[in-house]
């Protein structure tokens, strides 16, 4: 029988919300495919780790170990390890800074192919063709791994984790002995205290028909009240009103929110290459021909600087 | 120090992309071909290492004839040397990396830089199979690289900051933008590059295990809906998203 792993990846302890996609995905392949499913997490304390029940997934390893709390290359070794000693057939992560740097090398370990960044897995005469963009979002690649063994890793935010139910996982502890790693991340330096546009499930983005970086306080208020975060297009980083870190598009971040807003922004391919599959997209800018108008979901043509405090007092209005 | 940089040949990111008729490659007409914009970023790290550091540099890349004028553009920022792996069949990324991988065991390099991602199948991934295959150590989207002895420290980037990570050669490093800031080819560099010779060999035989069923253009979306011209229609946008769309 099929064997399929789902990586759960935790930061300070905390599984992170892609987590509960690769497990309700790996889940639904596993029905599709008349296939076992389990999952794999690193770290030490986890919280809530049996959570993961509630998306399918009956039972869930801890490799566990205080220097596992940080990535670094034990990852690799033991996760390879653990996927040969227990014959896992297909291996499911989330396409996160981790996800990314992790899945290639676990296939290159397996020697088997690998789909990354996917954002559709489907399941026909029991192959999985899975569904990834490709030239910046400008195509849609449709490809099928014929190794025995399997990689996958799926863009966060897109695949549906649902409504978990209140089924409780068996978390196995197994306690790792570890020496120091040949890559190890000594520090981790957060940006302070803000949602990072790639975590976001909303984002305010501003582009250079903001005018100036004094203007980006509103963009900041509106994300404030809406729980989200700032993103920027290249225009305005480049001009440095802006950090590279809120930078979406092609040379900048990937992003897949609920709700995009595109203030002052043309629309540039490359923008488009990195907001375009967000679920709702929502543009103001004064020029009705600005390419933007052809992406988004809703728009208003007019002045920035008229419609945003007037947006932000309607949404005041309903967050009261 | 031998300190290699793998290059690959990508089509404008300005391109408009149109998929052939077969259904399984992009229509090549109308299409110019550049460097790998990340690419530069590696190029530029492996000049500068080698300013700092002495040693020698290779730039290598797997793909057709076309690929020379990449490597011509490497060669004129100013590495030393170009190999091309000569195949203009489909490749998946783990043979891509298996003939890379083979190649920079036969140059004896112990550093190599690559870009974090091409921008035609946007995989982000040839640089850690190929540090796998070698066993090389291994650290992508980094920002801030530095050497000393035989100790490297990078700053890659992650969701909502930075990680410092800590390894030692020989190592893989994959560039992200905000690396540094490549430098342009000079006059001299240009015509220098000109006259050297780009070595061709067969790029080693591997098989691919994914195979290419479709390509195909995204959904086009409906074009959005214009709500109105001024300040009037933000009641019936915050409606819209609050009762209908739900999203706040
Ligand atoms: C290799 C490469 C990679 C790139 N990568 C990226 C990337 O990652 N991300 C990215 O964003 N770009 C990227 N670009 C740049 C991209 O091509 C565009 O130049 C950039 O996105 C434009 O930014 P913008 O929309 O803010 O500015 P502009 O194109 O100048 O647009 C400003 C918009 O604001 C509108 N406007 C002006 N004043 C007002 C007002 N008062 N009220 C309302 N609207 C107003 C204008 O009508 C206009 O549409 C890349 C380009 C290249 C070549
Ligand atoms: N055909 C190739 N020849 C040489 N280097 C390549 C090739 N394909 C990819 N690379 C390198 O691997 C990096 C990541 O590419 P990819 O994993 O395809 O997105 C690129 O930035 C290049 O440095």
């Amino acid at each position: 029988m099929t064997k399929i792993l789902a990586f759960i990846e935790q930061r300070n302890g905390q599984i992170k919300k892609s987590s509960f996609e690769v497990a309700k995905t790996a889940f639904d392949l596993s029905n599709k495919l008349n296939a076992s499913v389990e999952a794999i997490c690193f770290g030490n304390e986890i919280n809530n780790l049996e959570s993961v029940g509630g998306y399918g997934i009956s039972k869930v390893t801890l490799l566990k170990n205080p220097l596992l709390e940080n990535y670094s290359s034990h990852y690799l070794s033991l996760l390879v390890d653990f996927i040969n000693q227990n014959n896992f057939d297909v291996i499911v992560f989330s396409a996160t800074s981790l996800g990314k740097d992790l899945s290639p090398k676990v296939s290159a370990k397996l020697n088997c192919g690998l789909a990354i960044d996917c954002i559709d897995l489907q399941v026909t005469d029991d192959s999985i063709i899975a569904t990834r963009p490709i030239y910046a979002g400008k195509a849609l690649l449709d490809i099928k791994i014929n190794s025995p063994k399997k990689v996958f890793s799926l863009r966060p935010n897109v695949f549906n984790a649902g409504i978990p139910n209140e089924n409780k996982a068996e978390v196995n502890i197994l306690n790792v002995e570890l020496d120091s790693p040949k890559v190890k991340v000594i520090e981790v330096k957060k940006s302070e205290g803000k949602i990072d546009v790639a975590e976001a499930d909303i984002i305010v983005s501003g582009g250079r028909g903001m005018k100036g970086p004094e203007n980006f306080k509103m963009i900041e208020e509106l994300a404030e009240l809406l729980g989200g975060a700032v993103g920027a297009s290249r225009a305005v980083v480049d001009a440095g009103w802006r950090p590279h870190s809120e930078q979406v598009g092609q040379t900048g971040k990937t992003v897949s929110p609920t709700l995009y807003f595109a203030l002052g922004i043309s629309g540039a391919i490359q923008h488009l290459a990195g907001m375009r599959s967000s679920k709702y997209i929502v543009a103001i800018n004064k020029d009705k021909d600005a390419p933007i108008f052809q992406t988004a979901d809703y728009g208003i043509v007019a002045d920035v600087f008229e419609i945003l405090p007037a947006l932000i007092e309607e949404i005041k209005k309903i967050k009261q | 120090m031998k300190i290699a940089v793998c290059v690959s040949h990508v089509p404008d990111t300005a391109s408009k992309i149109n998929i052939a008729s077969n259904g399984k490659n992009i229509d090549q007409s109308g299409i110019t071909y550049i460097i790998n914009p990340y690419d530069e970023f590696a190029i530029e790290e492996a000049l500068k290492t080698k300013e700092k550091h002495g040693g020698e540099t290779v730039a290598i890349s797997l793909g057709s004839d076309a690929n020379k004028e990449t490597l011509r553009k490497a060669l004129a920022m100013g590495i030393d040397n170009a190999v091309l792996l000569k195949d203009d069949k489909y490749r998946d990324s783990l043979s891509v990396a298996k003939a890379l991988a083979e190649e920079i065991k036969s140059q004896n390099a112990e550093l190599v830089f690559f870009g974090k991602q091409s921008v035609d199948f946007d995989n982000s991934v040839v640089g850690q199979l190929t540090s796998e295959l070698l066993g090389y150590n291994c650290i992508s989207v980094v920002v801030s690289f530095s050497l000393d002895g035989n100790k490297i420290i990078c700053e890659r980037e992650i969701e909502g900051g930075k990680e410092v990570v800590e390894t030692t050669l020989p190592a893989i490093i994959t560039a992200q933008k905000g690396l540094n800031e490549p430098r342009y080819a000079s006059l001299k560099g240009i015509m220098a590059a000109k006259k050297k010779e780009i070595l061709e060999k067969p790029a080693l035989e591997a098989e691919n295990f994914v195979e290419v069923i479709s390509m195909k253009k995204p959904p086009s979306k409906q074009a959005g809906r214009i709500i109105g011209n001024d300040v009037s229609a933000v009641p019936e946008l915050v409606k819209i998203l609050h009762e209908e769309a739900k999203v706040i």
